[in-house]
């Protein structure tokens, strides 16, 4: 008879990038609801933001988050510069060429980061491992050109902080060089996987319609066939002076979302290539001093989805209200219908498959609901997830691989 | 006809303030009895994407923004309710249309106050349980303990 359990995933883990507690309710092996808890990480910056300058705000909203530390700074300079009277009127060219080749290499690092960790929770270590060791010369790249790794303070209102040097261009051109034919090996070895296919199809579904109510966004949304890409929807930075593509895909399952990340990278290096090539001599700030009495929208293409800013400014050196969406917040609430009903060995990559970083898992237990016994810990649903593919690998080929 | 006609159209004299600031970016300022149904009618008819809602306090009220996105022009549609009762503020809840603004709804209520009427789960979100009745951060005249 199967005894209902609650199986509680959360909240914290050093590797996770942000504390979340996700309740499972689970019959046997079937998930029939779930709780998520947040709040562990709510550390008021709309509230610390009021009460700096408007010019230690993007170093603020920086550290928001750790993977795309470029996103929030962004967003909230074209807030600003809306007030101004939009980036286009306000930035110099080369600076906002700049921006948008930090944008895209964040894009590719940070879908590198995800492509590692749903490989190992499948099973795929190797995937792991490569996807790190492909995502190590973007960030050393970073660290040579911004003086950081991750938290690159680049982004300032009017500009922004460093210039790219004319020999720092060629080495971004031979890193893309060496990074191409590795994403092309990512896109054979995850879409033409008959083990993959199989393991990650159908997983996890959350469909067009779900998509629209939940409003979620980014690569789960267009993994479920929702054409919205705010760099082509509301351009800004140069994204409607080159071209590119907008990735979608229909089936909203974990495989899907996977597909759009790998293509997604691609078309970044395409994006990074021609900006390099385009970006013209010049300043690369308008200093600009005063900010005037008003409000501001704006949102980038943050590589999980829209990040959204809103200031409204009363004139002085700070701003009256700043409020800060990032895009998880839209789709980790959709977690509720993705992972219902499906078993829980599936439930470790759907909740990954979101791209929140999904590494509580070892702090995961299963408890017996009557007697809090231990059934299972984090380790033991990995192993769980794993050995699951290994199954479908032994079923598919017979388990020579 | 284009989407802000189409709005115009039907919210009427329900507009206390059209305000254009860019092509892009549109502000309409409507009472806070008028929100649910211009909601129902952006979302539902018009198929935009709600981004977010922001809560202001200000010195006549709560404001509340709620933020629309209609991605085939990219225009960001926001609609602004003034809320005047600072002691009870209250407005009715969007998220019975839609599951996306329950959280944002949940943020609000604990931040700054705002008695959302009709929402399905409101409780803490981002707050511990036991954070103190009648204690908003992000309201400006909160007594610092």
């Amino acid at each position: 008879m199967p005894h209902k359990v609650v199986v509680p995933i959360g909240p914290y883990h050093p590797l996770q990038e942000e504390p979340e507690f996700f309740r499972l309710y689970v019959e046997g092996e079937k998930v029939v609801d779930i709780d998520i808890v947040i709040g562990y990480m709510h550390r008021g910056i709309e509230e610390i933001s009021e009460h700096k300058h408007y010019d230690q705000i993007p170093l603020t909203v920086e550290r928001i988050c750790g993977i795309c530390s470029s996103s929030h700074p962004y967003a909230y300079c074209l807030a600003v510069e809306d007030i101004l009277g939009g980036e286009a009127n306000v930035v110099p060219e080369r600076a906002i060429y700049i921006r948008v080749i930090v944008d895209e290499l964040q894009r590719i690092h940070s879908h590198l980061l995800w492509l590692g960790l749903a490989g190992h929770f499948i099973g795929y270590n190797t995937i792991w491992m490569w996807a790190w060791r492909y995502r190590e010369p973007i960030l050393d790249m970073f660290e040579m050109f911004t003086g950081n790794r991750n938290h690159y303070g680049m982004c300032k209102i009017g500009g922004v902080r460093r210039d790219i040097k004319d020999e720092d261009i060629p080495v971004i051109k031979k890193t893309l060089d060496e990074l191409a034919p590795a994403l092309g090996m990512f896109k054979g070895a995850v879409m033409d996987d008959p083990v993959i296919q199989a393991r990650l199809k159908g997983v996890g579904i959350l469909n067009r319609s779900e998509s629209i109510d939940w409003c979620v966004l980014g690569p789960t949304a267009r993994s479920a066939g929702l054409n919205i890409d705010v760099r082509r929807d509301d351009p800004y930075g140069v994204y409607d002076r080159v071209s590119w593509n907008v990735i979608i895909e229909k089936d909203g399952d974990v495989f899907a979302k996977a597909v759009v990340r790998i293509l997604e990278m691609q078309e970044s290096i395409g994006i990074i290539r021609q900006c390099l090539d385009k970006m013209p001599k010049g300043p690369i700030d308008a200093n600009i001093k005063d900010i005037p009495v008003g409000e501001g929208i704006g949102h980038v293409e943050a590589p999980r989805g829209e990040c959204f800013h809103y200031i409204r400014s009363d004139g002085t050196n700070s701003p009256v209200r700043h409020k800060i969406r990032a895009p998880s917040f839209m789709n980790v609430a959709a977690n509720k219908v993705a992972a219902v009903g499906q078993t829980i060995s599936d439930t470790t990559i759907t909740l990954a498959a979101m791209d929140p970083c999904y590494c509580c898992t070892e702090r995961l237990m299963v408890l017996e609901k009557n007697t809090d016994k231990k059934i299972m810990n984090g380790w033991d649903l990995i192993k769980a997830s794993q050995e699951k593919t290994r199954q479908i690998q032994e079923a598919l080929n017979g388990g020579s691989k | 006809m284009n989407i802000v006609e189409r709005l115009k159209e039907q919210l009427l004299d329900k507009i206390l303030k059209f305000d254009e600031k860019s092509a892009r970016r549109i502000y309409i300022d409507l009472k806070p009895e008028d929100i649910y149904d211009a909601v129902k009618f952006i979302f539902k008819d018009l198929g935009c994407r709600f981004a977010t809602a922001s809560g202001v306090d200000t010195p006549a009220g709560i404001e509340m923004l709620y933020h629309f996105s209609y991605d085939e022009t990219g225009q960001i549609i926001s609609f602004r309710a003034l809320i005047t009762d600072k002691i009870k503020p209250e407005i009715k809840s969007i998220a019975p249309l839609f599951k996306g603004a329950e959280w944002i709804e949940r943020e609000t209520w604990e931040l700054l106050g705002v008695n959302f009427i009709g929402h399905p789960n409101l409780k803490h979100l981002l707050l511990i349980d036991e954070w103190p009745e009648g204690s908003f951060p992000l309201r400006h005249d909160r007594k610092l303990s």
